[in-house]
């Protein structure tokens, strides 16, 4: 079940610093949004409060609202983990856990939660495994370690680790920037594949990457150093791309700047 | 231009051919196992040709002969940056062995010396009946003793120790977490004896007998502190992303730390806390105060006086004759063996559980 995010006058500090400032966007549901922007500018930041990964950090806080369909992310009565269990997340490094094999990866979002059935899990974990494509180059070796994977399988093992619980949105922060061409086109074409079930949002520095991937864009940028970042503009990644309505983002585009 | 400009700035080279060529004099690689030979020779030569009678300082001459003829060849031969090397690889050779020696000497000491009455019947008999200055008897009850108050103490101050380093590592902000870890910094330093004094001050306040538990609170105050630390460390090392990525999968904190973290730093946790265990193993001064030593097998921990290993050496080399000497050597030997056997199990545990990479 994909869904829509609202988001509106959101702001987030790491303690007394304001890292994003008054960001407001709508995330189409089965679509693939992606976040452009130079480094520091808080892409990374906005994504994490998408799923209240944000307050992990100590000094984390956020204001604002964060609409998911019709309910807050932030209000009073709601508890982080079950927010986590709705908007699942992708890291930049591959973070398998080590001391589990391949299959106790896939399975460890359900069994940590405690909501599985036990003659469901084989099952599922292959459908999570053959919805990040990974199914036909593990399936011998479920017991083996996830670690001793290659980077890019360890990546879609991890993809297939957060789609194994069923989440509605998929956050997914520079998946690739730690992969290889070939292993970065094997995930681009998962994304393709993934959002037909999910809303998908995905933070990536290569531009060519947003414009392959992703159905719209979002461009942010920072005034200086330490000043907190802004949403330049959101559209359809065509028109971020081709005809951009403010001069910031066709500069950052075209390499004018940065 | 930026060339020129470079070899302006740059000291004029050292050869009108410019720099040193690669290929320079060196040393066979044999020169270093020579030199020490040279030295040893050297060392025993002086010390007989000077009198002096303690075979420590032929070897303190001796080593010093090393770092010095080391350095003195390789900067003749080669130069002084690699006889600066050479003189730093010196040292840690020569630190290797001043530390591996005693070690060493101690282990051939105790060796030599248990192996005597060392066997079966030692092992299963208690000292019940034998007058300290004859021969027989054995060290059972006083093994029964060790692994008792020792597992004991294990019991008590392991489950404290890890649930502070979590909640140091995991929960701890501000105040509290800084005074928590002031405190066992402090109990870190506390003498053994002192522990046992305080323990001892309960006892008689609380009307108390002596006995093999309370001997293990004291040991589990001394233990506390280093399962602690060792603990904390480890978790420290578990890499911020494994909990965010169990995190963000919707699991509660309280699991992530109970299925993701405490799993994946568990080997280096066993490993701490049996380092604790061989730490505590040795003590004397609480057995002495608080259980009170006795020459009867008492497998009772909870009630009356028992013996444990620390102890009975002390109370077998104070009857100071040869048959008890023996058997304190024995003893020793046992103790040894026990913290060996126990720091090769932990780390078993540590290799078995350690996080696997291979494909």
């Amino acid at each position: 079940m994909a869904k829509r995010i609202d988001v509106s006058g959101l702001s987030a500090y790491y303690g007394s610093h304001k890292a994003i400032d008054d960001i407001s966007m709508t995330v189409e549901p089965r679509s693939v949004t992606a976040f452009i922007g130079p480094s520091g500018c808080g892409k990374s930041t906005f994504l994490r409060t998408l799923n209240r990964m944000h307050e992990v950090t100590p000094g984390g806080r956020v204001e604002g609202k964060v609409m998911l369909d019709d309910e807050n992310l932030y209000g009073s009565s709601v508890d982080p983990v079950a927010v986590r269990r709705t908007v699942g997340m992708v890291f930049q490094r591959p973070n398998p856990f080590p001391t589990m094999s391949i299959f106790d990866n896939v399975a460890a979002g359900l069994r940590l939660n405690g909501s599985y059935r036990k003659n469901q899990l084989a099952e599922i974990v292959e459908r999570s495994l053959r919805g990040a494509n990974l199914w036909n180059e593990v399936k011998d070796r479920l017991n083996k370690p996830g670690s001793g994977l290659s980077g890019g399988q360890q990546q879609r093992l991890c993809i297939a680790r957060a789609i194994a619980v069923e989440p509605d949105v998929l956050l997914m922060d520079e998946p690739c920037s730690a992969l290889d061409p070939i292993s970065t086109l094997a995930i681009e074409d998962l994304i393709s594949e993934l959002k037909e079930r999910f809303t998908i949002v995905i933070v990536t520095h290569n531009m060519q990457q947003a414009a392959r991937v992703s159905d719209r864009t979002a461009f942010f940028n920072l005034a200086a150093v330490g000043q907190p970042g802004k949403l330049i503009e959101i559209d359809e990644t065509e028109r971020i791309f081709a005809n951009p309505s403010v001069q910031a983002t066709e500069d950052y585009i075209s390499g004018r700047f940065g | 231009m930026t060339s020129h400009t470079l070899r302006a700035t740059r000291p004029a080279p050292p050869a009108p051919g410019g720099r040193p060529g690669l290929n320079q004099r060196r040393l066979p690689r044999w020169a270093p196992a020579a030199t020490a030979a040279v030295s040893v020779a050297l060392g025993i030569g002086i010390g007989l040709a000077a009198g002096l009678e303690s075979r420590v300082q032929w070897g303190l001459i001796a080593a010093l002969l090393f770092l010095a003829i080391s350095y003195g060849v390789t900067s003749a031969v080669e130069n002084r940056r690699q006889a600066k090397d050479r003189l730093a690889t010196s040292v840690v050779w020569v630190c290797f062995l001043l530390a591996v020696v005693p070690l060493l000497s101690l282990i051939w000491v105790t060796l030599s010396r248990g192996v005597k009455v060392l066997d079966g019947y030692f092992l299963t008999h208690s000292m019940a009946g034998v007058p300290g200055f004859e021969t027989g008897g054995g060290v059972y009850h006083a093994l029964i003793g060790t692994l008792e108050q020792v597992g004991l103490a294990t019991l008590v101050s392991a489950p404290i120790g890890l649930l502070t380093a979590v909640y140091l590592v995991e929960y701890g902000r501000g105040a509290l977490a800084r005074a928590v870890t002031f405190f066992v910094d402090v109990m870190t330093g506390i003498p053994s004896i002192v522990a046992g004094l305080f323990i001892l001050s309960i006892m008689l306040i609380a009307g108390l007998q002596p006995s093999g538990l309370m001997g293990a609170l004291a040991l589990a105050i001394l233990m506390v502190p280093v399962v602690v630390r060792s603990t904390e460390e480890m978790l420290k090392l578990v890499p911020n992303e494994l909990r965010e990525a169990a995190l963000a999968l919707g699991v509660p904190k309280w699991r992530v730390i109970l299925k993701v973290v405490i799993p994946t730093a568990i080997g280096g946790i066993t490993t701490g806390v049996m380092l604790a265990v061989a730490r505590i193993a040795g003590e004397t001064a609480p057995i002495l105060l608080l259980v009170f030593g006795s020459q009867l097998i008492n497998s009772n921990p909870f009630d009356g006086a028992q013996s444990s290993l620390p102890f009975y050496i002390w109370e077998q080399y104070r009857v100071g004759s040869e048959a008890s000497y023996d058997r304190a050597w024995a003893a020793a030997l046992v103790l040894i063996a026990f913290v060996m056997i126990l720091n090769l199990v932990a780390r078993g545990i540590a290799r078995w559980k350690a996080p696997k990479t291979g494909r």
